[in-house]
């Protein structure tokens, strides 16, 4: 059963509280923050706080990750937290990160030499730590085919407008027209490299009904999560990103007749009156995956 | 007299003497206790027509009243943190040089500061309350300034102990947002208006001498009377009895706080699994934190259900107000009113009723309405793995709180649920033993935090209601569960000095508190 990634909450790493507590919000994914939320003089504690959480904290069904510091600084010079982050949370458990500012293939690539010798070092299945590539700029979503694409540790790449915009010089809005362009181009990219394609975060949480459109939009879009700054947004994200079981219902029955018929492959059939062919049955098999994710169904 | 170690029913050791208390009778169970002898009554007095009950200020009225050292007093907290009656009474009481007085007062609050200093000074050497908190908390926890224990009495507890006469009030100082000269008052009207008047509705009747304290004197009759002049001595006119925007806390609003939203939102899940949300079903939630935000979780569900509930009762907020005005409540029983935006409903609708202390929860009463409640939703500072409840007292031994209408309504619901948090700073909540018991956990149903649920295995009946419905945990496997996370907390260390004893509602004591070694 695929892994669902319908929500990324993030939480400041230096907030032991947080390190606790996070997973009873019951996000699929939580993703403890060393970069941008931590301010110079705590990036080690934070990075030493989590790496105990995650020897001694049960996180359940939630997948852990860690927002890493970049390896790089915008003028491609070696950054001074990223590689420490790295260092110290991986032999502490990290199997999940993700690496900000990620511009090109090159940066993936030195990350991924760096957790091989992290893996072999430690006894540690080899390509067993993963990466989510965030691309935040404009350097990174034009090259996001190529990222998304490059290393088998990448599950997923997720789109950051914040710094995005700022590198555009576009203006962001909450209708977000800027970023359209942006959102294509990385739900495109993923689908073909069979990742996961993750939106970028809402911060207005006084406006409910604006973060539930741009929900909606990305569901549209073709993305399969989104990143969430308060646990308020992970129930409004997860009922609207799992199928109603009539749907379900629905799907499961199209999957079951397309099996019968022998037509997964090609073919059409009739249902109900209404034509099935590939597209749909596929379609219906996402869905029936995201109820089994979701536990609507077994 | 020499004392021995006595256990009561929640394995409590209580001495059998205690120097400045009443004969100790221990805890021996929610209803076990005896109901013994009459109602206390004050004596009689009299007037005639041309009686002037106006005096000119404070100081004449404790005159007229003739107190005299070794008194009893009482005061009510209506105003909260905005109250200024007690502070004005003791400061004119501390020059006139009267000493060795007992406060009863339905709680004490932080605005009443001051109080350490006349403590200090003799002037009080007694003192009955439900709750303790700030400066004076800690002067007693940790000093042992009053040198004598400190009475904690439930609501209800505090009601019957009045009327059974078993504390004798001398005066009762009636802090009264709008009076006539006679001494008809009621809380609801005028600049320091704070609602319901519930608590000294008992005091008034039970009093040797009323004086009613007000900042809004208006011509006789007052037509909406919540204490008659029939029970009034004296009254005194100042300038401002307290500030009523202090009432409101921040208690009173629904959290915002993801944790104990999240709490609130199980709660309601359980109580609605339950069965009992349903056509006419009384409730009750304290005031803040996760207890009011089960309501918000309840009304969607009411209204998806057309469900209209009998009553909900106990501080009320603007929220229950609009619970009501929305038609989800036909009534409010309210004894003490936590935010001004509710005081104009007890004015206006009349399904908002305004009752006495006594009404409200006293055990040895006819009926009371705690007993009339099916679910009770608490809050509470530790629960042990007995479900005792403790909400007096930190990890740490400081008195921090207070007893409330805890153990009134946990005895009287059908269906007691405590919402609380697994942890508070890393301190655990679920612990082998509490500090100090103030609920009995005989009378706790459900814990409900953020990590997992508990049903008290006493209630068969529920756990086979629920168990399919809901994921359950035992109580000891979830404080294991929290203690892997922050270990087992310290415990405070003690002198042998006792500074509180924590009375049950029907007068048996059912904990002490002890001084803290710092």
């Amino acid at each position: 059963m695929k892994k669902l990634r319908r929500t990324m909450l993030f939480a400041p790493a230096n907030n032991p509280k947080l390190l606790f507590n996070t997973p009873i919000y019951e996000p699929d994914c939580i993703i403890f923050d060393l970069e941008d939320a931590i301010k110079i003089d705590e990036k080690d504690a934070a990075r030493n706080l989590l790496a105990e959480a995650l020897k001694v904290v049960d996180y359940g069904n939630c997948e852990v990750f860690a927002r890493i510091n970049p390896l790089r600084t915008p003028t491609n010079d070696k950054a001074p937290f990223g590689e420490l982050d790295v260092r110290t949370l991986v032999p502490a458990g990290l199997r999940r990160m993700r690496l900000p500012m990620c511009e090109t293939v090159e940066h993936i690539e030195e990350l991924s030499i760096l957790l091989d010798e992290l893996e072999e070092k430690h006894g540690i299945e080899k390509r067993s730590v993963k990466i989510q590539a965030s691309l935040e700029t404009v350097l990174g979503v034009e090259n996001a085919r190529e990222i998304a694409a490059c290393s088998d540790r990448i599950t997923s790449i997720s789109f950051g407008s914040e710094d995005y915009t700022k590198s555009l010089g576009a203006v962001r809005t909450k209708e977000g027209s800027e970023i359209f362009f942006a959102r294509t181009q990385i739900v495109v990219a993923a689908a073909l490299a069979g990742v996961d394609a993750i939106d970028t975060v809402w911060a207005d949480l006084g406006d409910l009904e604006g973060f539930k459109k741009e929900v909606r939009s990305t569901i549209n879009l073709g993305f399969v999560g989104k990143s969430c700054v308060h646990p308020s947004q992970v129930k409004v994200v997860h009922e609207m990103m799992t199928p109603s079981m009539e749907e379900v219902e629905k799907s499961l029955k199209i999957v079951k007749a397309a099996k019968e018929a022998n037509i997964e492959n090609g073919g059409v059939m009739q249902i109900d009156g209404k034509m099935i062919d590939i597209p749909i049955i596929a379609k219906a098999q996402k869905i029936v995956s995201l109820a089994k994710g979701a536990g609507l169904i077994k | 007299m020499k004392s021995k170690m006595l256990l009561n029913k929640v394995g409590r050791e209580i001495p059998s003497y205690i120097e400045g208390y009443k004969k100790i009778t221990l805890y021996k169970g929610v209803f076990e206790g005896q109901i013994e002898g009459r109602r206390y009554a004050p004596l009689k007095t009299g007037s005639r027509p041309g009686d002037n009950k106006l005096l000119y200020n404070i100081k004449e009225a404790i005159k007229k009243s003739k107190l005299k050292d070794g008194m009893t007093i009482s005061f009510h907290h209506h105003l909260r943190n905005g109250d200024y009656v007690l502070n004005m009474v003791m400061k004119e009481i501390a020059e006139m040089g009267i000493k060795n007085l007992t406060i009863c007062a339905s709680s004490i609050t932080k605005a009443h500061g001051p109080l350490v200093d006349h403590i200090k000074n003799g002037v009080v050497t007694g003192l009955e309350t439900s709750g303790l908190r700030g400066e004076i908390a800690r002067e007693i926890t940790e000093n042992n300034i009053l040198r004598k224990p400190v009475v904690f009495r439930s609501h209800g507890g505090r009601a019957r102990a009045i009327e059974a006469g078993e504390v004798i009030i001398d005066i009762a100082f009636i802090a009264a947002p709008t009076c006539d000269p006679m001494g008809n008052l009621n809380g609801m009207e005028g600049k320091s208006a704070f609602g319901a008047i519930g608590y000294p509705i008992v005091d008034v009747k039970y009093a040797e001498k009323v004086v009613a304290i007000t900042d809004n004197l208006v011509s006789f009759p007052l037509n909406n009377i919540s204490i008659s002049m029939s029970d009034v001595d004296y009254v005194v006119q100042v300038d401002e009895i307290g500030d009523p925007s202090k009432i409101a806390t921040g208690s009173t609003r629904v959290t915002k706080n993801p944790l104990e939203l999240l709490i609130a939102e199980k709660a309601a899940n359980i109580l609605i699994q339950s069965g009992m949300i349903k056509e006419g079903f009384s409730f009750q939630a304290g005031s803040g934190g996760a207890s009011l935000a089960v309501c918000k979780f309840l009304r969607s569900y009411m209204e998806g259900n057309n469900i209209t509930g009998s009553f909900a009762a106990g501080g009320t907020t603007a929220y229950l107000v609009d619970l009501m005005k929305d038609g989800l409540f036909k009534a409010i029983l309210d004894i003490q009113t936590l935010d001004s935006a509710a005081v104009g409903s007890l004015l206006e609708n009349q399904n908002h009723i305004e009752i006495s202390a006594s009404t409200y929860a006293n055990p040895h009463n006819k009926s009371c309405s705690a007993h009339q409640l099916d679910i009770m939703v608490l809050s509470a500072t530790e629960i042990d793995t007995n479900f005792n409840i403790n909400s007096m007292t930190g990890s740490n031994g400081m008195i921090m709180g207070a007893i409330g209408g805890a153990q009134d309504t946990a005895a009287g619901a059908k269906l007691t649920v405590v919402v609380a948090p697994t942890m508070r700073k890393r301190i655990p909540i679920i612990v082998d033993k509490v500090t100090n018991i103030v609920t009995p956990g005989e009378t706790i149903d459900i814990l409900v935090t953020e990590r997992g649920i508990c049903i008290n295995p006493k209630r068969i009946d529920l756990i086979e209601i629920l168990k399919d419905k809901i994921d359950l945990i035992s109580i000891g496997k979830l404080k294991n569960k929290i203690e892997h996370l922050t270990a087992k907390g310290n415990k405070p260390d003690y002198l042998d000095n006792i500074v509180g004893i924590i009375e049950y509602r029907d007068g048996t004591v059912i904990d002490i508190i002890k001084q803290v070694k710092i």
